[in-house]
């Protein structure tokens, strides 16, 4: 048992994707691929992305480290995959915002489906750099692609 | 409690002294264990410059009025203060620094030239802090020099099975800590510094770690240079020392330039102050200064002896309790008299950071990450370890508060039972 703000940290959501992340699988032959380390921390994020067409077609993600690095990365594999890199940049914009601190509307919130349980995040602030590593990458990957 | 109950110091009363200890964090009694990173400061320590500012605020060494001339000899008092403390010969030989980053730093930046060159080397261990690893790889990059170091051994204590050609007759440094920040392996410096001399080299130590946990006499290690850090040992951030030997100062080049290092300026050239205002540009830190000097005292007024051997105490005290903790691996050495009050240790895969976290929110403050030392969580095969480390204010309930936080920890992360 703990406090209540370190259940909301430590949602089953959470763990369960910091234990069993998503598309965990490196993808070989990447069309674009980033990976973002933080230095105080070690934690590390690696992306690749399979594109078709300006779509993502299929992503790899490793993350190394806490489990709120392990299940934002995890996450956003799920709220990216299938969708353009212009649709990626924006649900990429949508978490920085509610990472921010900031209110999204219902339908961007449902358009981040599991990510909403981060907000969590917020009430412990040295740990929001956690949940955004994954995104650093993604955002490179994304450029590597050619831009969102 | 446990049956080590003979407390060498009185912890009840010295707590009164710190201020900060008798805060609460979300509204749980605070549980410092981070002294490592930095110890809090006795109420003596703060008055200090408070009395400074309020009573004798004024520049040193150039006023001829009342206050400067109180100032200078408070400043002068402490830099004395240092001297006696890590027993150098003279104050001359002390040079006031930030932190000893810079004092490690300040050795990089003026000793090499004239010293190192292609084909020398320079020698360190795989458990130095950054800040006594990176200097040297811009030093060696800079002079063609080879940087060479002691491995950490599986005991979690310096492998010196080839420390006999590690240090030769091409070593011109050997740069070691003293006492390991993260894994709290105390090196047996003083062995480490006469194979140096008796190849020739010149001996730098950091003490960042040492001295403001046990006695650190720079005459018996028999080294040229000794790091130190302020806020580490009760004083402010912002201050720091060099000791420096006599000889090896004379021998070096000025670190930063400007007011207070020169003795004559012409449009064209200057010539250099006397030590230690040689290496000491501008004006210095006379608060925090005169607050180390007050933090001394303190720890004076204690023992040294008695500083070490509670925290030897409290270090067996934890390493008997975490074995209660069968998910937990230590790292260290486990011998006492090579140990440190430090405590590093990692739970298979639950992440430092998450640990970290619960025990902040029972208000028990850890470091947790690489502990600026990298190469040796690669050594550990560890991304970063969760740290507790003691000082003279901790007791033994503050360590059962840890050791079953942890445990309640563990069961909150689904390891324990």
């Amino acid at each position: 048992m703990g406090p209540s703000d370190l259940d909301e940290l430590y949602d089953a959501r959470i763990l369960d994707h910091s234990r069993a992340p998503r598309h965990a699988e490196r993808v070989d032959a990447p069309d674009a691929e980033a990976s973002a380390v933080n230095p105080f921390c070690g934690d590390e994020a690696h992306v690749q992305l399979a594109l078709d067409g300006g779509r993502i077609t299929r992503i790899g993600i490793q993350s190394v480290g806490c489990s709120i690095n392990r299940s934002s990365a995890s996450m956003l594999s799920e709220a990216v995959s299938g969708r353009s890199r212009g649709e990626a940049g924006e649900v990429e914009g949508r978490f920085r915002r509610l990472m921010g601190g900031e209110a999204l509307s219902a339908e961007e919130s449902d358009s981040l489906g599991d990510l909403v349980a981060l907000d969590a995040v917020r009430a412990f602030p040295v740990r929001i750099k956690c949940a955004l590593l994954a995104w650093t990458a993604l955002e490179e990957a994304l450029e590597d692609a050619g831009g969102p | 409690m446990s049956a080590i109950t003979m407390n060498s110091i009185d912890t009840e009363r010295i707590r009164q002294d710190f201020p900060v200890l008798h805060r609460t964090v979300y509204g749980k009694p605070l549980v410092y264990l981070d002294n490592a990173a930095t110890s809090h400061k006795p109420r003596s320590v703060i008055q200090a410059l408070v009395d400074y500012y309020e009573g004798y605020n004024s520049n040193v060494h150039r006023g001829v009025h009342a206050l400067s001339m109180e100032a200078t000899d408070r400043f002068e008092e402490a830099r004395a203060k240092v001297a006696r403390f890590i027993n150098a010969e003279s104050p001359d030989e002390i040079i006031w620094t930030r932190n000893a980053t810079e004092a490690i730093n300040l050795v990089a930046h003026s000793w090499p030239r004239g010293n190192v060159g292609p084909g020398d080397e320079i020698v360190v261990t795989e458990m130095e802090h950054h800040s006594n690893l990176v200097p040297w790889q811009k030093v060696a990059a800079d002079t063609g020099a080879r940087l060479r170091y002691l491995p950490i051994g599986d005991d979690g204590t310096l492998d010196l099975s080839d420390v006999g050609s590690i240090i030769n007759e091409r070593t011109r440094l050997l740069s070691v800590v003293h006492s390991s920040n993260s894994l709290g392996a105390i090196n047996p410096v003083k062995d480490l510094a006469a194979r140096a001399r008796a190849v020739g080299a010149t001996v730098m130590v950091d003490g960042a770690q040492s001295v403001p946990h046990m006695p650190v006499d720079v005459r018996d290690i028999d080294c040229d240079f000794l790091a130190l850090s302020g806020h580490k040992m009760l004083g402010p951030t912002g201050i720091g020392a060099l000791y420096a030997r006599r000889a090896v100062l004379e021998g070096m080049e000025p670190f930063l330039r400007g007011g207070e290092m020169v003795l004559a300026v012409t449009m064209e050239d200057a010539t250099w102050n006397e030590l230690p205002m040689k290496f000491e540009a501008g004006t210095p830190n006379i608060a925090d200064a005169i607050g180390l000097g007050a933090a001394i005292d303190y720890l004076e007024s204690i023992g040294m002896e008695r500083v070490r051997q509670h925290e030897v105490e409290l270090t067996s005290y934890a390493l008997e309790r975490f074995r209660e903790l069968e998910e937990v691996d230590v790292f260290g050495p486990r011998d006492l008299s090579a140990r440190g009050g430090v405590v590093s240790f990692h739970c298979s895969d639950l992440h430092p950071h998450d640990l970290g976290t619960f025990l902040d929110r029972q208000g028990i403050a850890v470091r947790t990450g690489h502990h600026c030392t990298m190469p040796v969580m690669t050594r550990l095969g560890v991304p970063a370890t969760v740290r507790a480390s003691f000082y003279v204010y901790n007791t033994e309930d503050e360590i059962d508060h840890l050791v079953d936080s942890l445990k309640e920890a563990l069961r909150y992360f689904g390891h324990g039972p």
